[in-house]
C-alpha cells in the first residue's frame, strides 16, 4: 500500500490504532471458514464514526479496498480480504449509546459482543431474542451484516426482526442514519433493511438500535427419539400444524448423535436414527400445556423415547448434545466444514435424505443437525483440507446439495451469508434478474467497489449441476 | 535462517494438533493478553495457532512481531476449557517455544535470566537449594539490603526485585498437628524445587496436615525438578531428564498417589504421560506416574478433611477471605472446587468470590521475568479486582501466583491491610489454633 496513505490513515486513527506486522496482519487474514486466508495491508481500530468517514473518504480516493470485521467468526469467508486491503475493526466502539426502557429500544456500537447485550438487558428484565451459537464472541455489528438466525428463531424471529435503525458511514464519507426508534414509519424506502445482511459490501455499520422484548418468565426443555427420519420430520409438521410454535425445535441426525455421545459419554441412543430438541418459553401454564402437547405429537408420530426436563439443571444436560454438535464433529477430522441449506420445513425429510444420498454418492462423511423448526440445516462435511481428491468431490457433493435444497423451493444459505465462499452460487438463487438489481444497488453505494470486494458477487457463477428428478 | 525456522516448525510443531482448531474464536474472551492488547488478534489464542501454521506452511516470515506474539502467551491455558474443539493450546505452544529456541539465539536478557534459571538453578534440587540459602543468610545477617543492591539477585532483571521484597522469612520449625482422623492412606510427596526451598515451611505443613488426617507420608529422596518451567520455555529437551528420573522414582506400588502443592508443577506432572508418550521404555511408568498425581487440597478433602473442620466450633471473629486460582491447576488439573469447599468449611473464615479469580495474575512460571511490562499490566487489573474486594487473605495454591500477588500488594503499598498465602500455610495455621500439639 502507497506510503502516502498509510500516513493519511495513521493520522486520522491515530498511530496506536494501526496494525501493521506481519503478525497482525496474518492475524487478520481468516476468519471461521476453512480453507480461506489473505492478508491485509493494514489494520485499524476507529474510534467513531467521523473517523470511519475520513478514513473511507481516503480509501475512495486511492481505490482501496475497506474489510469491515467484528470478531471474524462468520462461516463464508465474509472478512477475508479479496485483494488487500484495510481491515477496519469495531473492537473500540463497544458502547451502549442509549437504553430506552419506555420505548423498549437499545442503540449500542457494532463492536458490542452480542451475549454481553443479551446479558445487559436481561439484567433490566427484558430479552433481546436472537442468538446465534457463536454469541459468546461475535458482535452485533457482525449479526447485523450477517442477519444472522439462532436457537430461538423460530418463535422470535432472526436478527432483521429486531433492527430498528442503523448509523451507516457509505464510501464517499456520508454519514446516513436510517430508521429510528419509532414503532412505525414508513418515510421512504426501508433503507435499514437493506443493510441488513449486506455483509459488508454497503457501508460500514457504526451504531445499531434495537428493539427489545419482555423476558418470558418459564421455559421447559423436552428431547425425543427417532427410529426414522420421517417420523422426525413428520412431528416437526405436525407440531406447527397444532398451532404450537415452540421457541426451539432442533434436530441431530444418526451421525451427529455417534459423535456427541463419543465425545461427551452423556448415555445417548446411538441406534436411533433422529434427535429433535422441544424448548418452550412463556407463562408457566402455557408452556407446560405446549410441552405436554409436544411429547404426546412426538409420541403419536412413533418417537422411541420422549424426556422432559425435571428442572433447569437437567434441561442444560438434554440441551448439551445439540450445543455440543459441531464439537463433537470436528474432533472427528481435522477439517470440518458447515453449511447451511434451508428448505421450508414441509421439505426437512426429503433434505436429510438427499444429503445422505449425496454424501454417499461423492464418498464424503457428511452429518446433519440444525435448526429443524426453521427448515435451516447444517449438513457439516468432515475431511481434511490436505486431501486434495477428497476436498473435490466435497465442493461438488455441496454444489449438489445447494441444488438439491433449490428443487425443494429452499435456499442456499439460511443464515451464514454469502461472503466469498457461496458467491459463485448466488445466482442459483435469486436468477439473473435478482443479480443485476442488487449490482445496480451496490453500484449506487459503492460506484468505486472498494466496500468488500468480492463478497457476494462472484467473478463468475458456477454452473449449475443437474440434479436426478430436479429440473 | 527463515527456512530453519520453518524446518524446525515442521519438526516440532504438530499439524494435526494445529488443523484441530476451526478458527471458531470462542476462546479469544479467555485469553489475558487479547483483553490486555485492546483485543489484539495477534495476542489471542486463535492468532497464535494460525501464526503457529503459517510460519510452518511457511506463509509468513517467522520475525519479531512473530516471535513477540509467541513470547507474550502467558502458558496460563485458560484457552483450553473454553475451546469446544479440545485444541491442545498447551502442546502447541510448548512445541513452539521447542522450535524456536532450537533455532534461535537467545536475547541477552532472556539469556542471563533463562542461564541462571535453567543451567543453574532448576536443573538439580541441590543447587536451588544452595541458591536460596546463600539468600537465606544475607536475610539472617541483616544483609538483606545490601543484597538488594549487589547480591544474588541482582543477576535477575529488575523488576524480581519487587519480588525479593516479599520473599517468604527463613523457615521457621513447625509444631505437628495432633491426628484427628485415620484416613488409611499412603501417598508420595512431590516436593517441588521451590516449595523445598522458599517454602519449605509450606512443605512441611503438608505433611502435617496429612499426617493429622492419619495419611502415611512418603518422601521419596533424590527429587528431580518436574520440568515445568523448561517445558514452558521451550527447553523441554534439557528438562526431559528430568521428568525421566522422577518416573523411576515414584515408580511404586507402595502408594496410591502422589501429592504435590504448586499448581505449576501439578499441571505437569499430571501431562507427564504426554512428554514421554512416544518413550517406549517410559511410557507405562509415565502413565502410572501421571494418573496418580494429585493437589493438596483434593487430597485432602478425600482424607475427610471436611469432616474434620465440621466438628470444630465456629469462630465469632471471622477474617474475609478470598482465593485466585492458580491457572494450571483450574484449566490443566481443573481443580477449583476443592480449594474453596476447604476455605468455607474452616470455622475462622468467611469467604467471599474474587471476580475473575480464574484469571491469570500475570505470573506464569518465569513469565513476569520475561515480559514484565504486560505482566505488570495484567497484574494491576488483578490487584484492582482485589481492592474493590478488600479481603485481609487472598489465599493461592501456586508458589509463582503467591510471589506475584505478594508483589502486587507491595506495588500497591495495601501490606498493612491484607496479605497473601500459600492454601497449605492458610489451613495449617487456621487448624492450629484448635489442635493440641501432639
Ligand atoms: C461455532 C460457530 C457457530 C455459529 N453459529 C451461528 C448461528 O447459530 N447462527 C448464525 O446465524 N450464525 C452462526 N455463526 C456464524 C457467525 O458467527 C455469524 O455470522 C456472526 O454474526 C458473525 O459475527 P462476527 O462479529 O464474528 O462478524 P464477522 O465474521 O467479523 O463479520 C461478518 C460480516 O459482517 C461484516 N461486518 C462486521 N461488522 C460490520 C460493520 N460494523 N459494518 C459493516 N459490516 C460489518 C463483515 O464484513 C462480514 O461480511 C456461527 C459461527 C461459528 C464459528
Ligand atoms: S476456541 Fe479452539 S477451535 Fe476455536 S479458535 Fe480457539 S483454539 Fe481454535
Ligand atoms: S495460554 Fe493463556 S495467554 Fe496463552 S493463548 Fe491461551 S489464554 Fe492466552
Amino acid at each position: 500500500m502507497n506510503k502516502t496513505v498509510i500516513e493519511k490513515i495513521t493520522h486520522i486513527v491515530g498511530e496506536k490504532y494501526v496494525k501493521s506486522s506481519t503478525a497482525q496482519l496474518l492475524a487478520y487474514s481468516y476468519d471461521a471458514t476453512a480453507n480461506f486466508q489473505r492478508l491485509p495491508d493494514l489494520v485499524i481500530s476507529p474510534g467513531n464514526a467521523e473517523e470511519i468517514a475520513e478514513v473511507l473518504k481516503v480509501c475512495s480516493e486511492y481505490k482501496i479496498s475497506i474489510i469491515p470485521r467484528g470478531s471474524g467468526t462468520n462461516l463464508a469467508a465474509g472478512t477475508v480480504p479479496y485483494e488487500g486491503g484495510i481491515v477496519i475493526l469495531f473492537n473500540r466502539m463497544d458502547q451502549i449509546l442509549n437504553f430506552d426502557k419506555e420505548n423498549l429500544t437499545i442503540t449500542v456500537q457494532p463492536g458490542i459482543i452480542s451475549e454481553n447485550l443479551c446479558t445487559f438487558v436481561e439484567s433490566h428484565g427484558l430479552f433481546y431474542p436472537p442468538d446465534p451459537s457463536s454469541m459468546r464472541i461475535s458482535t452485533i455489528g457482525g449479526n447485523v451484516s450477517e442477519n444472522s438466525g439462532g436457537l430461538r428463531g423460530l418463535k422470535y424471529g432472526v436478527t432483521k426482526d429486531y433492527v430498528k435503525g442503523l448509523q451507516v458511514v457509505l464510501p464517499n464519507g456520508d454519514i446516513l442514519e436510517t430508521g429510528g426508534k419509532l414503532a412505525k414509519d414508513v418515510a421512504g424506502y426501508d433503507l435499514t433493511s437493506l443493510f441488513v445482511g449486506a455483509e459488508g459490501t454497503l457501508g460500514v455499520v457504526t451504531a445499531i438500535t434495537l428493539k427489545l422484548i419482555p423476558l418470558p418468565q418459564y421455559k421447559m426443555t423436552s428431547i425425543a427419539y427417532f427410529e426414522s427420519l420421517e417420523d422426525a420430520a413428520r412431528t416437526v409438521s405436525s407440531i406447527i400444524a397444532n398451532k404450537i410454535i415452540p421457541v426451539t425445535l432442533e434436530f441431530l441426525d444418526k451421525k451427529t448423535i455417534i459423535a456427541v455421545e463419543q465425545y461427551m459419554r452423556i448415555g445417548l441412543s446411538t441406534d436411533v436414527e433422529a434427535m429433535l430438541l422441544l424448548e418452550q418459553d412463556g407463562e408457566m401454564y402455557q408452556v407446560e400445556q405446549d410441552v405436554n402437547e409436544m411429547v404426546r405429537i412426538a409420541k403419536d408420530n412413533g418417537a422411541l423415547f420422549t424426556q422432559i426436563a425435571k428442572d433447569a439443571q437437567e434441561a442444560e444436560q438434554i440441551k448439551i448434545a445439540r450445543r455440543v454438535a459441531l464439537s463433537a464433529l470436528a474432533k472427528l477430522k481435522p477439517t470440518v466444514i458447515l453449511e447451511d441449506a434451508t428448505v421450508p420445513r414441509s421439505e426437512l425429510a426429503k433434505m436429510v435424505m438427499s444429503i445422505n444420498d449425496i454424501s454417499e454418492k461423492y464418498m464424503v462423511n457428511i452429518a446433519t443437525f440444525g435448526h429443524a423448526g426453521d427448515g435451516n440445516l447444517h449438513p457439516t462435511c468432515l475431511t481434511d483440507l490436505r486431501d486434495e481428491d477428497e476436498m473435490q468431490r466435497v465442493e461438488a457433493a455441496f454444489e449438489e446439495i445447494f441444488e438439491a435444497a433449490l428443487t425443494l423451493g429452499g435456499t442456499i444459505t439460511g443464515e451464514h451469508g454469502v461472503g466469498e465462499m457461496k458467491a459463485p452460487y448466488l445466482e442459483w438463487k435469486i436468477g439473473p434478474v435478482g443479480i443485476t438489481v442488487m449490482k445496480n444497488i451496490k453500484q449506487a453505494f459503492d460506484p468505486n467497489n472498494i466496500m468488500n470486494p468480492g463478497k457476494v458477487f462472484a467473478k463468475e457463477t458456477k454452473k449449475r449441476v443437474v440434479v436426478d428428478g430436479g429440473n | 535462517m527463515q527456512q530453519q525456522m520453518q524446518q524446525s516448525f515442521e519438526t516440532n510443531v504438530d499439524e494435526n494438533l494445529l488443523l484441530d482448531c476451526m478458527r471458531c474464536g470462542f476462546c479469544l474472551p479467555s485469553c489475558p493478553t487479547y483483553l490486555h492488547t485492546e483485543q489484539d488478534e495477534a495476542q489471542s489464542p486463535r492468532g497464535r495457532i494460525a501464526l503457529m501454521k503459517a510460519v510452518r506452511d511457511g506463509i509468513v516470515p517467522f520475525d519479531a512481531s512473530v516471535e513477540k506474539s509467541f513470547d507474550l502467551c502467558l502458558g496460563c491455558r485458560a484457552c483450553e476449557p473454553a475451546c469446544p474443539a479440545g485444541v491442545q493450546y498447551g502442546a502447541l505452544i510448548e512445541q513452539t517455544r521447542e522450535a524456536v529456541q532450537e533455532v534461535k539465539h537467545s536475547s541477552f536478557l532472556e539469556k542471563t535470566t533463562r542461564t541462571i534459571v535453567f543451567n543453574n538453578l532448576f536443573v538439580k534440587q541441590k543447587n536451588m537449594e544452595h541458591a536460596v540459602s546463600l539468600l537465606h543468610f544475607y536475610q539472617k545477617t541483616g544483609m538483606q539490603k545490601a543484597v538488594r543492591k549487589i547480591g544474588f539477585l541482582n543477576l535477575f532483571p529488575k523488576h524480581l526485585k519487587t519480588m525479593e521484597a516479599s520473599l517468604p522469612p527463613v523457615a521457621k520449625k513447625i509444631q505437628p498437628l495432633k491426628q484427628v482422623k485415620t484416613a488409611a492412606m499412603k501417598v508420595a510427596f512431590f516436593t517441588g524445587c521451590l516449595m523445598d526451598t522458599l517454602y519449605k515451611e509450606t512443605n512441611d505443613k503438608t505433611v502435617s496436615l496429612l499426617q493429622m488426617l492419619g495419611v502415611d507420608v512418603i518422601i521419596p529422596d533424590n527429587q528431580n525438578c518436574c520440568g515445568a518451567l523448561h517445558g514452558h520455555s521451550g527447553e523441554l529437551k534439557r528438562g526431559k531428564q528430568n521428568l525421566i528420573l522422577n518416573v523411576e522414582l515414584f515408580d511404586s506400588d507402595d502408594y496410591t498417589y502422589i501429592v504435590n502443592n504448586a499448581g505449576g508443577c501439578g499441571a505437569f506432572l499430571k501431562e507427564y504421560e504426554k512428554h514421554l508418550h512416544s518413550d517406549e521404555r517410559y511410557r507405562e511408568k509415565a502413565i502410572r506416574f501421571s494418573k496418580k498425581t494429585i493437589d493438596i487440597s483434593s487430597l485432602l478433602v478425600k482424607a475427610g478433611l471436611l469432616d474434620y473442620l465440621a466438628t470444630l466450633p465456629q469462630q465469632a471473629n471471622q477474617t474475609l477471605v478470598t482465593y485466585q486460582d492458580s491457572c494450571h491447576l483450574r484449566n490443566v488439573n481443573k481443580v477449583f472446587n476443592e480449594p474453596r469447599m476447604i476455605l468455607q468449611a474452616l470455622p475462622n473464615v468467611h469467604f467471599k468470590e474474587l471476580q475473575n479469580a480464574h484469571t491469570c495474575c500475570g505470573s506464569a512460571g518465569i513469565y513476569n521475568l520475561l515480559q514484565p511490562a504486560l505482566a505488570g499490566d495484567i497484574l494491576d487489573a488483578k490487584m484492582a479486582t482485589i481492592k474493590a474486594l478488600q479481603p485481609t487473605v487472598i489465599v493461592t495454591a501456586n508458589p509463582g501466583c503467591l510471589l506475584q500477588i505478594q508483589a502486587g500488594i507491595h506495588k500497591a503499598k495495601l501490606e498493612v491491610s491484607m496479605r497473601a498465602t500459600h492454601i497449605v500455610d492458610f489451613i495449617y495455621n487456621s487448624i492450629a489454633k484448635y489442635s493440641k500439639i501432639s
